[in-house]
């Protein structure tokens, strides 16, 4: 393929990856940034997400977006729900000490992966998206009659990915005005920045720690049932959305949300274009030799604050 | 008012009638022909030690292994089992990985205390696995594809005569690619042992036909999402070539047809892209009019054999190579009979060798080397066999099928001498 088509292809591509990946980086972010946890059983919360929407649209029949949009309101809120259970069980008990929650959520990883093997069992299943045409797009070139437009073979998109970086954007813009705009925003930020002087004003920061973890989650079930139609539903799949979004907020700074969007853009876009024109294993090797640099040099990240 | 109703049974009574009828049973198991199996010189049963991917990514194989797997055993004890022992699986889970492949070894040799294990399909367990089944000395009988058993990288404990080789697939249908799709051929295959078999073998295979492989795609085998690999297929390609395996073969699949849109080349698929997955499943359409080499055809074909509809019966599959119980729960029809045929491989040769227990291991391998032709029967569904002693592996038919009306129809059938090749390897001159 030449070039000018081979990079739009890789770009669109490059943006799908962009846009999950911010989904799910950013719950994995917030809930750093405002609980000083790190979450290792996010990838689980992603995975579970979409095992729920599989579950949610085989249950329903009838036209497949009646069920798409049943699973993009359960499978998040049953996710939320079942973190912030956790939460309250688990972390609330060892008072969010570091190591002790690293800990606490590998577990959880392997009790959450373990019972969806148990239940769902090892296969993967797909979800059929509530739409997908295929769009082929055009190019324009150059030559001898001046600019021309041509279709080049193989240069296309389906309308489905196309909803799932709008839909990114969208969820992304909500959640950035809820932060920003509203009262619980203001709660939660209130929290992140001084948890016990948050408390003496009477924040009631356990409750609003609970249902951080429970959003935190609910982001990166958003990012699965939106990635299922494209991908399928497996027991196994949170392990690389949980290596990229932890690779995402570290380069973006754990934490701040825009650093975690642009980090996304940059990981997801250079994943897409240097698989494309290279290997997808150099663009992990590439990804991963950026956060070394980012650690060494911008602990902090590109956007995060320095540690007081 | 409710009374509470007597009990008919005393616990003496109960212990009584318990002890009576275990001295029953034990009389009618020391009496020969009684029993069901004859007596031999120990009733005790045949222990296969069944390596099986029940997790992981190979489950979908794994299921399918299973389930082929305890009915050729079922039949195998029905008919009287083993030298008049009755044949047990011990099954365990390898994850499909290699370094629990070769837990799950030891755990046959030395805690269940196994004659043999069996069953493995997954290349990279086969070669993570074959070594400490060679320093255990318990002979290690895969049911895999790879060309790593002829190629004399194992040892003279691993076996493969049940089913065919990459080498040997490839080689056996170069010609047909080369004479009826077209001569430059890009190929989409997993990153690891066994699509880098099929890039070896099919690149020289190709070239001995006056052909050319333009671009070579390799994929890791854990990948979800492809499209991003796509737009380096070559615009001069006449041929795609794609084997896939793993979970996410359907959308593997589903997103090289949506890349083409209506404009494709040739499509030359192995049928591992697409096994336990639906043809008729949506965003598959683009595949009428494709080809797929099959193991084992996995419609039931207008000439089906006697053999095929047995075997078919047997394992619970229907003429669309489904479930009887669940449509929905589509098989692995062109590798799985590979479980039923070197089971009954295992019987022959258990029989052959006299075998008694672990001392014989060796005789057992010994009596296995020494087959050769297999004819289609009720023991080789799939077809006939040629197996080589020296090299383990088997030689067989291969199958070369067009989607037609969303059904796999066989074009083209090989012959076995189609998929020869010269001896990399004696294992008989090793020593045990």
């Amino acid at each position: 393929m030449d070039f000018g088509p081979h990079l739009l292809l890789a770009s669109l591509e490059g943006a799908v990856t962009a846009a999950i990946l911010a989904l799910t980086a950013m719950g994995l972010s917030i809930v750093f940034g405002v609980m000083r946890v790190v979450n290792v059983a996010h990838g689980e919360f992603y995975m579970l997400g979409a095992v729920i929407a599989w579950w949610v649209t085989s249950l329903i029949g009838g036209h497949p977006a009646i069920g798409f949009i049943l699973a993009l309101g359960i499978a998040p809120l049953v996710v939320g729900l079942l973190a912030a259970t956790a939460d309250k069980l688990i972390l609330q008990k060892i008072n969010y000490d570091p190591d002790r929650t690293i800990v606490a959520t590998i577990g959880l990883l392997y009790i959450i992966q373990q019972t969806t093997l148990m239940t769902f069992g090892p296969d993967a299943r797909p979800v059929q998206p509530p739409f997908n045409t295929r769009l082929a797009l055009p190019w324009f070139e150059y030559g001898e009659n001046g600019f021309a437009m041509f279709w080049p073979w193989g240069l296309s998109i389906t309308s489905y990915k196309l909803f799932v970086i709008i839909a990114a954007i969208g969820i992304l813009t909500a959640l950035w005005l809820v932060i920003t705009r509203s009262k619980i925003g203001l709660i939660m930020r209130a929290t992140q920045l001084d948890s016990e002087t948050a408390l003496a004003f009477g924040v009631p920061v356990e409750r609003v720690y609970m249902w951080v973890f429970g959003l935190g989650a609910g982001l990166a079930a958003v990012g699965a049932v939106l990635v299922v139609p494209i991908q399928q539903a497996h027991y196994l799949m949170g392990h690389d959305p949980l290596l990229l979004a932890f690779i995402t907020v570290i380069i973006g700074g754990l934490g701040s949300l825009p650093g975690t969007v642009i980090a996304a853009i940059l990981i997801g876009m250079s994943d897409g274009i240097i698989s494309v024109f290279f290997s997808p294993t150099l663009a992990k090797i590439i990804a991963t030799l950026v956060v070394a640099m980012v650690l060494a040099f911008r602990p902090q990240g590109l956007l995060g604050r320095s540690a007081h | 008012m409710v009374t509470k109703p007597e009990s008919k049974f005393t616990r003496r009574g109960v212990l009584r009638t318990l002890a009576a009828g275990t001295g029953a049973i034990a009389a009618t198991s020391a009496l020969p022909g009684l029993s069901g199996f004859a007596q031999a010189q120990s009733s005790a049963p045949i222990k296969i030690g069944f390596q099986v991917h029940r997790t992981g990514i190979g489950a979908a194989y794994g299921r399918w292994y299973n389930r082929t797997t305890e009915a050729a055993v079922k039949r195998i004890n029905d008919m009287g089992g083993i030298n008049g022992r009755p044949v047990e699986l011990v099954a365990e889970d390898d994850g499909t990985d290699p370094k629990r492949g070769a837990e799950v070894v030891e755990k046959f040799a030395t805690q269940h205390g196994c004659d043999i294990a069996f069953g493995t399909l997954f290349s990279h367990v086969v070669y993570g696995s074959a070594p400490r089944a060679g320093e255990l000395k318990l002979p290690y009988f895969v049911v895999s594809e790879g060309h790593h058993v002829a190629s004399g990288k194992l040892n003279r404990y691993t076996l493969q005569p049940g089913i065919t080789d990459v080498k040997s697939q490839v080689q056996a249908m170069a010609p047909f690619v080369a004479d009826n799709l077209g001569k430059k051929v890009t190929m989409i295959f997993p990153d690891f042992a066994f699509g880098h078999d099929h890039r070896d073998f099919f690149t020289a295979a190709i070239e001995a036909q006056g052909g050319q492989v333009v671009e070579s795609i390799a994929i890791p085998p854990t990948e979800t999402s492809f499209s991003k690999y796509f737009p380096r297929i070559p615009r001069e390609t006449e041929v795609i070539y794609h084997v896939m395996v793993g979970p996410a073969v359907l959308t593997f699949v589903k997103e090289l047809g949506e890349f083409f849109g209506p404009n494709s080349p040739e499509i030359f698929g192995f049928i591992d892209s697409l096994e336990a997955v639906d043809i008729k499943s949506p965003g598959l359409e683009f595949l009428e009019g494709t080809y797929f080499w099959e193991g084992n055809p996995r419609n039931a074909q207008a000439d089906q054999s006697s053999h095929d509809k047995a075997y078919r019966a047997a394992v619970g599959v229907d003429d669309n190579g489904a479930s009887t119980d669940d449509a929905q729960d589509v098989s692995t029809y062109s590798h799985m009979f590979g479980c039923w045929e070197t089971l009954n491989i295992i019987k022959r040769g258990m029989e052959t060798a006299g075998y008694q227990g672990p001392a014989d291991r060796a005789k057992l391998i010994e009596a296995v080397e020494a087959m050769s032709d297999m004819p289609l029967s009720d023991d080789h569904p799939q077809g006939a066999k040629r197996f080589n002693g020296k090299t383990h592996q088997t030689f067989g038919h291969q199958y070369i099928s067009k989607v037609t009306d969303g059904k796999l129809v066989v074009e083209h059938t090989t012959s076995i001498d189609d998929g020869l090749y010269e001896d990399e390897v004696d294992y008989t001159t090793q020593s045990f």
